[in-house]
């Protein structure tokens, strides 16, 4: 199940030349780009990993496509985001978020049913691969 | 983050005001680039096409005028920047033909006494680089060997890519490159910083183009032990010194830039004290000129105020011949061993 999180997330995957006009556009308003990953794919998993600081002070988008592409190879089964960060308004506040890469396979969700009193039902999301421990989800094994 | 306007001709960078040198990044100015960006249409075989307007249409022409209208002197610098400029016209319009150059390869050495306007003439290249397409951005990333070399292991490396990635789309210049490796030390990170450097040179020459600036001697002998370096730099260009009547013609520039003027005697007096000035030890060319008018303005300013008599705005533009004299290069230590006052 292909994951929706972030801006683009219901068209195509960007290719490289997308996504670096993408951040020349996030620097070019003045955001800082920020690369994250992450193996752990629920919508409210908003905490993701950070693939180095910030880049509070670069001008070309070729230097964000770099550390993208860096952390892509390091982390070649998890899933990859840039962010843009806005500090114009002088607090956190993230101006744009796509996914830069995923998992080959993404095994998707079960979804769980809880019983409670008064035959109400409580709907909670488990992610198939978080079932294998931090660092070897989305392996060949598991995936 | 400190953005500063390109200063026109002859405003030396001065070091230790606005951000730390590392930081102070120049954006080309805005429109004649951006028409560099622009796609051109295909050309058929037989089109034929005028050089003029395409030089017009790349805004070269401006760069081109205001480097020379700006610069007094260095003819062979201008020579060579307009030859670079010609042949990135030229494979621009190839391209419009179809026909397939390579990327030329424009890392640079700037060799030169201080003074002799390496920084600047870096930052009309990269603008010009900017307008003829060949560089994105097109900013300045000014660097010396502490923004590139680490304290301990495992500093460097970051510390380069962290400059490199800054000056990406534009001109990493990198003053006094020859400290970046140290004789004396073989286990000096500089070596980590220059190795970096090469392997950033070789891999992403779309994105970036290393100026490395110095003096001849010292730059000459940096080359000799790092031959990979030498190699990768195709342009070399000297900045030859500047005679007398160029700083003169410089210091004319400056002072009315600063709105000022020369009274005819001043005129005289500031000739004799540039000689005078260029025999002396330390003696760095455009830099020494600059600071000497700003002695000037000093005397220019507590000689009114000692006056104490009525001003008219031409008083306070004027510079006397006095403001000159009483340098003290005219006095008696004019062998020149101390600081100048």
């Amino acid at each position: 199940m292909r994951i929706t999180q972030g801006t683009f997330s219901y068209l195509p995957d960007l290719t490289d030349a997308e996504i670096t006009a993408q951040l020349q556009y996030a620097i070019d308003q003045g955001w800082a780009i920020a690369v994250e990953f992450t193996d752990d794919p629920h919508p409210r998993n908003s905490l993701w990993e950070m693939w180095g600081l910030p880049m509070f002070d670069i001008a070309d988008a070729a230097a964000g496509l770099a550390e993208i592409r860096a952390c892509r190879d390091a982390n070649p089964r998890h899933y990859v985001l840039a962010s843009a960060y806005d500090a114009s308004y002088g607090r956190q506040t993230t101006a744009l978020s796509f996914i830069v890469h995923r998992p080959p396979e993404e095994p998707g969700f079960r979804l769980g049913r809880q019983e409670g009193g008064d035959r109400r039902i409580r709907y909670t999301l488990h992610p198939y691969a978080a079932g294998q421990p931090h660092g070897r989800r989305y392996t060949e094994a598991s995936g | 983050m400190t953005e500063q306007a390109t200063p026109p001709g002859f405003a030396m960078p001065v070091p230790g005001t606005a951000a730390p040198a590392q930081t102070r990044r120049v954006h080309a100015s805005e429109d004649p680039a951006d028409q560099g960006q622009r796609e051109e249409e295909p050309l058929a075989d037989g089109a034929l096409v005028d050089i003029g307007a395409w030089q017009q249409q790349l805004a070269i022409s401006g760069v081109l005028d205001r480097l020379d209208t700006e610069l007094v002197g260095l003819a062979p610098v201008k020579t060579r920047v307009s030859e670079i400029a010609a042949l990135l016209m030229i494979d621009r319009l190839r391209g419009r033909y179809g026909l397939t150059s390579s990327r030329p390869t424009l890392h640079m050495c700037f060799t030169g006494s201080p003074g002799t306007g390496k920084t600047t003439v870096a930052i009309r290249m990269a603008e010009m680089l900017k307008g003829l397409g060949y560089l994105r951005r097109g900013h300045l990333v000014t660097a010396t060997r502490d923004d590139l070399v680490g304290e301990y292991v495992g500093h460097t490396a970051p510390k380069t890519k962290g400059v490199l990635k800054r000056a990406m789309g534009g001109v990493l210049f990198i003053d006094e490159a020859y400290y970046l490796y140290r004789t004396d030390n073989e286990r000096d990170y500089g070596q980590e910083a220059i190795e970096i450097l090469l392997q950033v040179m070789e891999a992403d020459r779309d994105d970036l183009v290393v100026i490395l600036a110095g003096y001849r001697d010292r730059m000459d002998s940096f080359f000799a032990s790092n031959p990979g370096m030498a190699s990768r730099i195709a342009h070399h260009i000297d900045f030859p010194d500047f005679t007398a009547d160029e700083l003169a013609r410089i210091a004319e520039l400056m002072v009315a830039q600063q709105s000022h003027r020369f009274s005819p005697a001043a005129h005289q007096a500031f000739r004799e004290y540039i000689e005078l000035r260029m025999g002396q030890p330390r003696f760095a060319n455009a830099r020494s000129v600059r600071n000497a008018i700003d002695r000037m303005r000093l005397r220019q300013a507590n000689r009114l105020v000692a006056s104490g008599a009525m001003v008219g705005k031409d008083d306070l533009v004027r510079l006397e011949a006095d403001d000159i004299r009483l340098s003290r290069v005219f006095g008696q230590d004019a062998a020149g061993t101390g600081p100048l006052r």
